[in-house]
């Protein structure tokens, strides 16, 4: 078989460019710590309003931890549970969210916040706002007729004493 | 031109002269396969017409100018749309090509082989007509992805699992045709065409199992009611498995024709028989293990299984990295033939006025972003910029929606007066070439719309929605509107394109038309038999689905949580 | 012998052709990638 020799510069090229790509985005993955959820933890989805941390969703400061703030948001359909989230800007927060009955999604417009929830298990997102404003989190995931109804706002604010919400 | 000719060289030759003798006698698609082939061709341009008005529709909806009468819900229209273009229209268009291709190249299929395609093509077809059925009823507004625990009619499951066995049994009539030829024609290189079909349903085939166990084992146990609770996870792992190996399975049959029939249609070569066919073998072990990039954003997968399928999703850009080579050396072999000069001057030799030529071309031209957009896409975290947001939708309608389609329209202008006896007149012609155009403007809008709107992070499958009155939702609001415009040109370029093949199939003139088929270019090497050796490609495949796969299985049913009830939220 | 011309058939435009299908795909990873750093 035999390949022109522009063909193999071509391939060469191309195939380099992907294998730096993927250098990128290993690294940034295996040693920044930028994974997708990937998230284990497993719950009982008919009990999650029983269940801790659901039995108390909204925004909750935490001491001791790599994180500022824990955000513990309930989807069902169709609706989250906090319907607002308001974080001082720069802090770093996880992220924790799960469904009470169907596939949802869990995105933060504009951001990379971006999951889906799915019965009897718990997404995760660790991350630092670092941006002030008003964004809105959307349902991703068709879910049923009222999917495009489902959202709720994360509020990134100036003021850093604004723990209290 | 070469004078010294080797032994070797000697018996490519003689091997090249009796294929082109055989091409002779098989100029034509045999009359009782053309039969066959044309009516898949009837199913999959209604499928367009019908699919069309619901994607218009839809982005009527979404502009928030409109909304649907009679009660018609918006997700169920949207499953039309997924079903009827998604499985329907593609699937009939490349069983009815691939009868016709093999019929083509590697001679009339047996009174037996016919048949079982017959009985395969009914079978898809009652199970098209029971699925449709049930969303029709709105029993089933679950979209084609499925989607558990929404819980549609089991009938809906049962049509969809018609219409892939009905899709074996066609599969396997033409890997017999294919075995036949084999047995015929012993030590001989096949005709490259055939041999083409062969992988693309293989490779089918080997995915379609996975959606096969998801419906056999899980949904239609669970909306019968002999089960109560299904694990969501695993029918997602189940579904993606399947569902990407999908694309390509789009993909091959506009592969062939790039590979296979423009050359001809440009007068040119083919530029290798060999690395056309290393790339089918390429995609026929890659397709499959890398279905778990769907679901980056998913919990209950382990990053380095996910980031494992990232690295085996980039190695299958590859094949198409050989592809866009091969045809842009075969354009320039051409059009320096013609005459033309300098680096790029041999590209307005093309026959840019000829539709086999152009719709195609306009597709390999949209396959460059949505390439690009689809290695983004496939970027392991980077997933999370788009994952589910309408960029995704404006990727596909640049791949399988522009791509694909007009790769088969333009086939489909050919193909469609070589079976009906009839000629694609002028007039014809030069209307074919407007829906191309037409096409890549609608697409150019409504596509780029979705881009952006997606990266500014607009949903895809939702409904019209301002989110409570957010500024974001209202910056979505105007590419929305866009998108509209985009789609009312591309539902106009659905009725020119149904309006073309109606003449095609009763009313042009009668004449003959080719089925074009190129020749491999003289000089072009002996394809080693390793390329065509099923054996060592099938093993190589299932390792790497194993490798890729197993762990992460056994991880989800060894942890799988309390299983799901169904629920029906439309 | 014919492997010999097969390689000095004039492919420059293909050349140049993929190498630019090459840099669309790296201009359009590279924004989206500078997108996601800049993203939190």
């Amino acid at each position: 078989m035999h390949i022109h020799k522009y063909e193999k510069w071509w391939l060469v090229f191309g195939t380099g460019t992907l294998i730096v790509f993927l250098l990128i985005i290993g690294v940034s993955a295996f040693h920044a710590g930028t994974h997708p959820n990937n998230s284990k933890w497993t719950i009982n989805y008919e009990k999650v309003n029983e269940i801790a941390p659901f039995d108390n969703p909204g925004v909750h400061k935490v001491e001791g931890k790599d994180w500022d703030y824990e955000v513990v948001l309930v989807a069902s359909a169709f609706s989250y549970n906090p319907m607002e989230i308001e974080i001082p800007v720069g802090s770093t927060v996880r992220f924790i969210a799960t469904t009470t009955d169907v596939v949802h999604g869990f995105e933060v417009a504009g951001t990379n916040i971006n999951m889906m929830l799915e019965p009897g298990y718990v997404s995760e997102k660790i991350t630092t706002v670092d941006k002030v404003g008003e964004y809105t989190v959307v349902c991703n995931e068709y879910c049923g007729t009222g999917h495009a109804m489902m959202y709720s706002t994360l509020k990134v604010v100036d003021s850093d004493d604004n723990s209290s919400h | 031109m070469t004078t010294a000719v080797t032994s070797k060289e000697t018996v490519n030759k003689i091997n090249s002269s009796n294929i082109s003798f055989t091409k002779n006698n098989l100029s034509k698609v045999d009359k009782k396969d053309a039969k066959l082939s044309l009516a898949h061709i009837y199913v999959a341009f209604t499928a367009l017409l019908l699919g069309g008005l619901a994607g218009l529709l839809q982005v009527f909806v979404r502009s928030g100018q409109f909304k649907l009468p009679f009660g018609i819900g918006y997700y169920q229209v949207l499953t039309v749309h997924g079903v009827l273009l998604g499985l329907i229209l593609t699937t009939f268009f490349i069983m009815g090509f691939q009868f016709a291709a093999i019929s083509r190249t590697a001679g009339a299929f047996s009174n037996t082989q016919r048949k079982l395609g017959w009985i395969g093509f009914w079978l898809m077809t009652i199970g098209t007509i029971s699925a449709a059925v049930m969303v029709l009823l709105n029993e089933a507004s679950v979209l084609y992805t499925f989607y558990a625990p929404l819980q549609a009619h089991w009938i809906f499951y049962l049509g969809l699992t018609l219409v892939v066995v009905g899709s074996w049994l066609e599969c396997l009539a033409q890997a017999m045709r294919y075995a036949q030829w084999r047995r015929e024609n012993k030590g001989q290189t096949s005709p490259l065409l055939t041999f083409m079909v062969v992988v693309n349903n293989l490779m089918w085939f080997v995915a379609t199992l996975g959606v096969a166990a998801e419906v056999l084992f899980q949904l239609l146990p669970w909306s019968l009611g002999f089960v109560e609770r299904i694990d969501v996870l695993l029918s997602r792992t189940l579904f993606w498995y399947f569902g990407h190996a999908l694309v390509y399975f789009w993909l091959l049959p506009a592969y062939m024709i790039w590979y296979v029939v423009i050359p001809k249609v440009i007068g040119g070569k083919i530029f290798s028989d060999a690395l056309s066919r290393l790339s089918f073998m390429l995609f026929l072990i890659l397709s499959v293990p890398v279905g778990i990039h769907h679901q980056f954003t998913e919990p209950g997968i382990d990053g380095f299984w996910k980031f494992l399928q990232t690295v085996l999703t980039f190695f299958v850009v590859v094949p198409s990295l050989m592809t866009a080579f091969s045809m842009f050396a075969t354009f320039e072999l051409r059009g320096r033939e013609l005459g033309g000069k300098g680096v790029l001057g041999w590209f307005k030799n093309l026959p840019w006025k000829d539709s086999r030529f152009l719709v195609p071309f306009i597709g390999m031209v949209a396959f460059i972003p949505g390439g690009a957009g689809g290695i983004v896409n496939a970027s392991y975290q980077m997933n999370e910029l788009i994952h589910n947001t309408i960029w995704v939708t404006g990727h596909f309608h640049l791949t399988v929606a522009t791509a694909v389609v007009l790769t088969y329209f333009g086939a489909a202008y050919w193909l469609i007066p070589h079976l009906t006896g009839r000629k694609l007149t002028n007039k014809l012609n030069n209307y074919a070439n407007v829906t191309g155009i037409m096409w890549a403007i609608g697409m150019f809008i409504m596509s780029g719309a979705m881009h952006i709107a997606g990266l500014l992070g607009a949903p895809r499958r939702s409904e019209f929605s301002t989110y409570g009155g957010s500024e974001q939702a209202t910056e979505w609001i105007s590419y929305q509107i866009a998108q509209a415009v985009g789609g009312t040109i591309l539902f106009i370029a659905i009725l020119l394109i149904i309006g073309v093949v109606v003449n095609l199939l009763w009313f042009a003139p009668k004449g003959e038309e080719e089925f074009p088929v190129g020749e491999v270019a003289e000089g072009a090497g002996k394809t080693p038999a390793i390329l065509e050796n099923f054996k060592v490609w099938g093993v190589i495949l299932v390792a790497l689905i194993l490798i890729a796969y197993t762990i992460p299985i056994i991880d989800i049913i060894r942890n799988s949580p309390l299983g799901s009830v169904g629920y029906k939220f439309w | 012998m014919s492997n010999q011309k097969k390689s000095d058939d004039n492919l420059k435009g293909t050349l140049y052709a993929t190498f630019g299908i090459g840099i669309v795909i790296i201009v359009v990873w590279a924004l989206c990638f500078n997108l996601f750093i800049d993203r939190f």
